[in-house]
């Protein structure tokens, strides 16, 4: 795997954390419900891992984690898993977003636990996606720094 | 007079950071100034929901099983800061398409300076 | 399942498209347009359906997440909403027909599929803040509609990013001072659902908390609208705007606007509060008067079409807040009116300049001559149709909400709100009249590009037959506007303005 030569300490230390930073990422999307936490905020640290690589390691070899052309398609996929879930409400009989129709488990406080992680996962994609989509639109064409 | 004064000093506060912004906005010539003074006025309103929803002796509204959920004086008011996680997404969303434009004006006409792009752009040919 | 779910359906199915239309053409590139046109088609079907199913059945509510207002989220189909839900969604499926040609031509090839993305979220965002019964849910599709706008318009000429920054950072003052005014609500009252607000406002009194509310929240929506002292990011927008996004701005955009203004001062706060408690309806009619006298003399001066069109429209929407701001029934049903009138007339004559640009390579007024008018003769007579009803002459449509307007001014004893909307008449005619006498009366300019091109070269069918449609509709609907406005429109009325046809 090529490395960039200029940096090798800032290149390590990135290789070594943005893993790290993606675990936690997740973790804040699963435990939005109990701690600080949600969609949103996972998919920002989420981002966050993603662009630490682009800009440690330059925007060709920093591709690996996450292709720029997965920007946009990923951000559709992610509000359609959200918009999924209450079309499926929606199918199964309820209102929008009504999760009580749908069948995850037997209890309805369960199903709706259960449809509040499917969307919050449907936006941290989504978020994860657009921010890296921002970074890279913004820079497109700029010669790496 | 003094309950005005100091019991409010969070909202006195807001009230500062939203004149920053909107100075910012009026007063500053650089367009990523400007930008930055929205980002300050949006941050200030979403500030000043948040504030509205404390309460005196009130801990963070996840349930507690030692205080139980029938007393809901112990737990903050949950609903303005959900509003806020949408406003703040709404504002990296704007802050994301400025600085989008911002790049194309500066491709185009190389500057960034309020004053110097109306000149450009009152010479430039339809 | 469709009669259920009616109220929610116009923007859930603009949603579906905008999210799809992405991942669909990453494969196959044209199938971006026919989704657009699908999704339009849909929506336009149901919001015009959903008219009938409110004349039969009164107000429709529909609650997100099954949770009751004012815990959920609520989606209120009543007789206003119904009928511009219906009146938008129509005018897009008319303006994406002619704008498959007008895409093609102005903008480079990958960024078609963003750009009709952009278009079904920014209808999606529409749609969501006409039918919302929350006000928060209308921030946010305001916010929507708003930030895919900004995206729509930067894609145009040169200028276009400019045009487009400025309509950002107005914007999001605006939208940042509606949210303060929905924060101000919701402290003193507990609530974010409109209906129940209107319920809790008269127990809390006219505080000064919440007058600031009121006058942020028509800040806010003043600045959507384009009313006279906000309106500072209009010219640009609608000239350096691609056709496709000018054409569908013009004719929306700004109603969208008038709608919250009408649904926030009549419906929730009532007339009584806006017009004797706060003289904010007073305000907002000195406030709209100047708007029309300041749009139609600007329209005057300018040399480029769109420009002029822009500064009309600033005229326009001023009627439109006069109407809102003389608080009768009769001033209201005028508004509303002209909310449908104008969105059509604006629509064909900013399709009518995308032609102009489409053939003739520019849309300004000094170069164009009866060349012009024998090249597109069926352009010029829809630009001819359309100006006469911007005039206001009867039957076409133009002349029945003026006339609605008229007499509210007549009943409040306005007499300078009358001589304004006769003043303005007759403004409008001169500006239209400029542009007619030169594509009918001034002799063609000889020159050798002229004599090569001589004869016919109107434009493309799916570029014709829109402007054509929408010129027709304007007598069409002229003719029948005593059936919409006694079968429907008089129902959207408040309560305290109920109107009774002698």
């Amino acid at each position: 795997m090529r490395r960039n030569e200029n940096n090798p300490i800032i290149d390590l230390i990135s290789s070594l954390v943005a893993p790290f930073i993606m675990l936690f990422g997740l973790y804040v999307i699963f435990h939005g419900h109990y701690s600080p936490g949600g969609g949103f905020q996972g998919g920002t640290l989420l981002a966050a891992s993603v662009i630490l690589l682009r800009l440690s390691l330059g925007s060709d070899l920093g591709q690996g984690q996450f292709p720029s052309r997965l920007g946009t398609p990923l951000a559709s996929l992610g509000v359609l898993i959200y918009y999924g879930t209450g079309l499926a409400a929606l199918l199964l009989g309820g209102a929008f977003l009504n999760y009580a129709f749908i069948p995850f488990s037997v209890l309805t406080p369960l199903r709706r636990s259960w449809g509040i992680l499917s969307v919050e996962i449907g936006v941290g994609l989504a978020v994860m996606a657009v921010l890296v989509a921002i970074y890279d639109d913004l820079l497109e064409g700029e010669p790496d720094a | 007079m003094h309950d005005f004064l100091v019991g409010h000093y969070f909202y006195w506060f807001i009230f500062l950071l939203m004149t920053i912004g909107l100075a910012g906005i009026i007063l500053k010539r650089n367009l990523i100034k400007k930008v930055i003074g929205m980002s300050i006025l949006q941050v200030a309103i979403i500030l000043f929901f948040v504030a509205s929803a404390s309460k005196w002796d009130a801990t963070v509204p996840i349930l507690d099983p030692a205080l139980g959920a029938a007393d809901v004086t112990k737990y903050i008011n949950p609903l303005p800061h959900c509003l806020m996680l949408t406003a703040i997404v709404v504002g990296v969303a704007t802050s994301g398409v400025a600085f989008a434009l911002i790049i194309m004006i500066w491709r185009r006409f190389r500057t960034l300076d309020e004053n110097e792009l109306l000149e450009k752009l009152k010479n430039d040919p339809d | 399942m469709i009669p259920t779910n009616a109220p929610a359906l116009a923007p859930l199915i603009f949603l579906l498209a905008a999210l799809i239309i992405p991942l669909a053409a990453l494969r196959i590139r044209r199938l971006a347009y026919v989704l657009a046109m699908a999704a339009a088609a849909a929506a336009a079907a149901v919001s015009v359906g959903n008219i009938f199913r409110v004349l039969e059945s009164g107000t429709v509510h529909y609650r997100f997440g099954g949770w009751p207002p004012p815990l959920g989220i609520e989606y209120v189909l009543d007789p206003l909403s119904a009928f511009i839900t219906a009146v938008i969604n129509l005018t897009a499926l008319v303006v994406l027909v002619h704008a498959r040609l007008t895409v093609a031509a102005d903008l480079p090839e990958r960024k078609h599929v963003p750009y009709y993305a952009l278009v079904m979220l920014m209808m999606s965002g529409f749609n969501g803040i006409v039918l919302t019964g929350d006000f928060f849910n209308l921030y946010v599709f305001l916010e929507i509609a708003s930030l895919s706008l900004y995206g729509l318009i930067a894609v145009g000429d040169r200028k276009s990013p400019v045009a487009a920054f400025r309509y950002l950072v107005i914007g999001m003052v605006g939208g940042g001072f509606y949210l303060l005014g929905v924060g101000f609500l919701y402290i003193n009252s507990g609530s974010l659902n409109m209906a129940d607000l209107k319920a809790i406002l008269p127990a809390v009194g006219a505080r000064p908390e919440i007058i600031v509310a009121l006058c942020f929240m028509v800040l806010g929506f003043g600045i959507k609208m384009a009313l006279f002292p906000l309106h500072g990011w209009l010219p640009d927008a609608y000239t350096y705007a691609p056709t496709a996004t000018s054409s569908l701005m013009a004719p929306i955009g700004t109603k969208i606007g008038a709608y919250g203004l009408l649904r926030v001062l009549f419906f929730v706060f009532g007339v009584n509060f806006v017009t004797r408690t706060v003289p904010l309806a007073q305000v907002i009619s000195w406030l709209a008067a100047a708007g029309i006298l300041y749009g139609s003399i600007m329209a005057m001066a300018q040399d480029e079409l769109k420009r002029m069109l822009a500064f009309s429209s600033i005229a326009q929407v001023g009627y439109i807040g006069l109407g809102i701001g003389l608080a009768n029934p009769l001033g209201l049903l005028g508004a509303v009116l002209h909310v449908l009138n104008h969105g059509l007339m604006k629509a064909c004559l900013f399709l009518v300049a995308g032609n102009f640009r489409m053939r003739l390579g520019h849309s300004r007024i000094r170069a164009l001559d009866s060349g012009a008018r024998r090249r597109m003769p069926w352009t010029s007579a829809a630009f001819t149709l359309a100006a006469l009803s911007m005039i206001g002459l009867p039957p076409t449509v133009g002349f029945f909400s003026k006339w609605y307007l008229a007499l509210g001014t007549i009943r409040n004893r306005s007499w300078i709100f009358l001589a304004v909307i006769l003043a303005s008449s007759l403004l409008n005619a001169v500006y239209f009249f400029r542009v007619i006498e030169r594509l009918y009366l001034r002799p063609a300019m000889q020159d050798n590009e002229a004599r090569e091109t001589e004869g016919r070269s109107e434009v493309a069918p799916s570029m014709l037959l829109p402007t054509l449609v929408l010129a027709l509709s304007l007598v069409v609907i002229g003719l029948l506007n005593v059936v919409i406005v006694k079968g429907l429109l008089v129902r959207f009325l408040p309560p305290g303005l109920e109107f009774a046809f002698p």
